[in-house]
């Protein structure tokens, strides 16, 4: 089955998870993601695959809806219901020169196995990450040890700029640098953003885009998306997308379509949650 | 004692009973159920009896056990008490004493015999005046759930027939020489024979009979679209309503389920010779099953967490309970099926590395991909694909939401859009959601709608509105973009097109809105097209499906084999089924040449077949690096 090897929380709210399945860790390709149940009654979730090692490989999961609650809820030693991977298309990944890397959130992870790929493809990498605060930063030695110049932007300005990627970002473009390609990775809003500020300047930019999704096969279409007003599947057809032709506004209504559901179930949940009772009664002994 | 269903009584009515000396009737009216107790004597022991039609008369109500070969000595009226055997006729078979009963028939009353011996079904009816009696039995309905009830619960519709009924509709089938509905089989059940079966109450044989050409009758009894198959073509409905045998194969198999008398069948030494099933719906579950009878090794490969694939995910639990295809599932773990869920191939392994491992392969993956009408306003939030909404429903059971995490949508006015059989699901799973006004949009008439006569009946009884000769052409929705409305135009039918139907033109300025909380899309599905991304050489066809060969359904690629909605596009489940047979056998045909033969063979072949793989493969380690 499909064991947890490793899980503990990084920082506040992101875990980190390792899973014991030899054909997705011999099969991931940076950019591609799994779907995750914790038990036969949680959603099928999406989680962007980061690392892998052996017959293991390693994920971030943050801690939002009742579905990843319990997964970080599970310990070291549990098993998943299922886990569904390698899916999506790999990234697009090339020698450009020089390539400007973005993350956020869960980004900070998901962006890693992007900026090893790319570095060993000669490129030069520039990675910035952000957080609401300096112990909200995780990963940053993995990540400057494959990056060539790294930048950390924290909204109370506790570490690094003040501000978000796209600050750093904009910083950077007016101080001179030249970019290649650039790749964002991380919530909507500062995907969108960045895409933005790429977008006058020209510079090739993907975003892996964070849909909703049921199957994550292709068969039901919850995660599509308008890119150059064409409606695409991120589970297929991405989840990269080029960043300055998605329809952004759709793209996070859409992603609210849930936020009522979502709090009801978060509140009904510790009635029926097996895995949660199992972690509190493991808890009080 | 069996309780008499109403039809059942309605039935005797018609078909009246009456004493050969009193002719008085022996019809059982609920009221007089009591007063119209036969006694029949067996050596001294008395018991009850009841009358029934033509099957076997002198059927006992046994308060006595009774026996093979028993013979009744005496048998009275309630009436008159005068004996009903006669010493005119002898059993043409055993040569007993025989009872003597009138039936009414074609406005005719007509002397009845039938053999007292206990087991012996000879009965003094000439085939002809069998078969006019046969005519004059009405078909029998399958007892249902309460319409008003039932919008408010997932449990299934059709409760199936009783064994009562059930015998009684078999005894309706004219046992033809020719059969037809046999030809209209997609699978060619022998239609007559189990039929035969089941009147002559040898239920486990009539099960074995189509369990020889159809593995699952439990779940095409319930989802074949039988009016356009074998019971269009069956000599009755010519005259009034064709014999029920969709209602037969679901009782037989419901029949064997209930009373668990299910066999193992003969399974062949294991000729080591291992078979890889992609997808586990109704195409890949018979190539499994066929094949494995055959003494294979089968493993079954599922993208999702649950084997099943559409009669999982898209055909909703009061159609097709989940119950049953477990059932089918386990019964093929226990035959040593390998089910392996949560593996999408064309990602987790190519076909060419499956070729590496397995002697063959099969593709049935099915027409995964919702197709969209390309209209303003599709991506609006509440606009969902048939497959979303079914698959929310069915696979991640939203409609039991919180208890189950995956959200169910809800609304007051739900549109669905499209006519067929998909559409009537999403429909009458939407009503059973609490929506107040659901509405099936379609834009042709009434008499071209795709769906299952059964299901549109269902529909119509659930409070459904259809909104016909009606296109969608622009979707509405408010500044956070919610749906609110669909824009439609009228349509009227104009000459008919390629396929025979009346092609639908838009009516000018006839625009109208419908307005909606939930809109769904249910316009058919094409091929997914994962394999297709991911297995250059694999060859389709202009629709997106897998060009095969006909006649063995062999792809372009030697030893692997498509099969079900991945060939046709969106079909039926019976139809997935034949295909999948066509492929067990051809795959059985081809795999059990002489080894000298296929061994020198298969090794350039599985060559040739990887060869164009590692080409792509090798260009993409060189750009996209492992991670």
């Amino acid at each position: 089955m499909y064991e947890i090897v490793e899980k503990y929380e990084e920082v506040p709210n992101v875990h980190r998870l390792v899973v014991r399945e030899p054909n997705i860790a011999a099969k991931a390709q940076p950019g591609q993601f799994a779907i995750l149940m914790a038990d036969e009654q949680s959603e099928r979730v999406p989680i962007s695959i980061v690392d892998t090692k052996d017959d293991t490989f390693t994920m971030f999961i943050l801690e939002l809806g009742i579905s990843s609650a319990k997964i970080v809820n599970m310990k070291e030693g549990d098993t998943l219901e299922a886990v569904t991977g390698p899916l999506g298309m790999p990234a697009d990944l090339g020698k450009y020169g020089r390539v400007v890397l973005g993350g956020g959130c869960y980004g900070i992870g998901a962006i890693y196995p992007l900026a090893r790929a790319l570095k060993e493809l000669g490129n030069e990498v520039v990675t910035i990450i952000e957080a609401r605060s300096d112990y909200l930063l995780y990963f940053q030695e993995e990540l400057k040890a494959v990056s060539d110049e790294f930048f950390v932007a924290t909204s109370d300005g506790t570490e690094g700029t003040n501000g978000h990627v796209q600050d750093v970002l904009v910083k950077l473009i007016r101080d001179g640098e030249r970019f290649d390609h650039a790749k964002f990775i991380g919530c909507t809003y500062m995907m969108m953003n960045c895409s933005h500020i790429t977008s006058p300047y020209r510079i090739p930019t993907k975003v892996a885009l964070n849909t909703i999704m049921l199957d994550g096969t292709g068969m039901c279409g919850c995660c599509r998306v308008s890119v150059e007003g064409e409606t695409k599947f991120a589970c297929v057809d991405g989840p990269e997308f080029d960043g300055h032709h998605v329809d952004w506004d759709e793209l996070m209504k859409r992603k609210s379509s849930y936020l009522m559901e979502e709090m009801l179930a978060y509140q009904t949940a510790p009635h029926t949650c097996k895995a949660l009772e199992k972690a509190y009664s493991g808890d009080s002994k | 004692m069996v309780d008499y269903d109403v039809k059942y009584l309605k039935f005797k009515t018609y078909l009246n009973t009456y004493c050969p000396h009193c002719r008085n009737s022996f019809n059982r009216k609920e009221k007089e159920m009591d007063k119209l107790k036969f006694i029949g004597v067996y050596k001294g022991e008395d018991f009850e009896l009841t009358i029934s039609a033509y099957l076997d008369v002198f059927e006992a109500q046994a308060s006595i056990p009774l026996k093979e070969g028993m013979i009744l000595e005496d048998c009275k009226c309630p009436h008159c008490k005068q004996s009903l055997v006669t010493s005119e006729k002898k059993c043409g078979e055993c040569g007993s004493a025989v009872g003597e009963v009138i039936i009414s028939a074609f406005s005719k009353l007509i002397p009845f015999f039938t053999c007292l011996k206990y087991g012996c079904e000879w009965h003094g009816l000439t085939k002809a005046d069998e078969r006019r009696i046969k005519l004059k039995i009405p078909r029998q309905e399958m007892p249902e759930q309460d319409q008003v009830l039932r919008i408010h619960n997932f449990n299934e519709v059709p409760y199936g027939l009783t064994t009562e009924l059930a015998l009684l509709e078999a005894g309706r089938c004219l046992q033809c020489k020719q059969p037809k509905c046999v030809e209209g089989c997609p699978v060619n059940i022998d239609i007559p024979e189990f039929i035969r079966l089941i009147a002559e109450e040898k239920i486990e044989d009539a099960v074995m009979k189509v369990k020889e050409t159809n593995l699952f009758p439990a779940i095409c009894g319930r989802v074949c679209p039988q009016e356009n198959q074998c019971e269009e073509l069956c000599i009755l409905g010519k005259r009034d309503y064709p014999v029920a045998i969709g209602h037969l194969e679901r009782f037989i198999a419901d029949y064997e389920r209930r009373m668990d008398f299910r066999k193992l069948p003969r399974i062949e030494a294991k000729n080591n010779k291992r078979i890889a099933v992609v997808g586990s719906g109704p195409a890949g579950l018979t190539v499994a099953a066929d094949l494995i009878q055959l003494g294979y090794s089968i493993t079954i490969y599922e993208a999702l967490h649950e084997p099943g694939g559409v009669l999982v995910y898209g055909i909703p639990e009061f159609r097709l309970p989940k119950s049953i295809v477990h059932y089918e599932i386990e019964f093929l773990k226990s035959l040593g099926c390998r089910i392996e869920t949560n593996h999408v191939i064309g990602y987790i392994y190519s076909i060419a590395e499956l070729l590496e491992n397995y002697d063959a392969v099969f593709l049935g993956v099915g027409a995964g991909l919702p197709r969209f009408m390309n209209i303003t306003g599709e991506n609006l939030c509440n606009v969902f694909s048939a497959n979303e909404y079914l698959t929310r429903m069915n696979l991640m059971k939203a409609y039991k939401f919180p208890e189950y995490d995956t959200p169910m949508p809800e609304g007051n006015d739900i549109v669905v859009i499209g006519g067929g059989n998909v559409a009537m699901d999403c429909a009458r799973n939407a009503k059973r959601t609490g929506a107040i006004n659901v509405t099936v949009v379609y834009r042709r008439s009434r008499k071209e709608l795709p769906a299952r006569n059964e299901e549109i009946r269902h529909a119509e009884e659930e409070g459904i509105h259809f909104k016909l000769l009606t296109n969608p052409v622009r979707f509405v929705g408010d500044d956070r973009n919610w749906l609110k409305g669909i824009e439609c135009v009228l349509m009227e039918l104009g000459e008919p097109d390629d396929s025979g139907r009346r092609r639908p033109i838009p009516i000018e300025n006839s625009n109208i809105t419908i307005p909606c909380d939930i809109a769904i899309v249910a316009i058919g599905n094409r091929p997914n097209p994962i394999l297709f991304n991911t297995t250059p050489n694999l060859q389709g066809n202009k629709w997106g499906c897998i060009e095969v060969n006909q006649e063995t359904m062999e792809t372009s690629i030697e030893y692997v084999y498509a099969g079900g909605d991945i060939v046709t596009g969106a079909a039926t489940v019976i139809s997935a089924m034949g295909q999948g047979r066509i492929a067990a056998n051809a795959m059985h045909k081809k795999l059990s040449r002489p080894a000298s033969k296929t061994k020198p063979k298969q090794k350039p072949e599985k060559a040739v077949a990887t060869t164009p793989k590692p080409k792509p493969k090798a260009k993409s380690t060189s750009t996209r690096k492992k991670i």
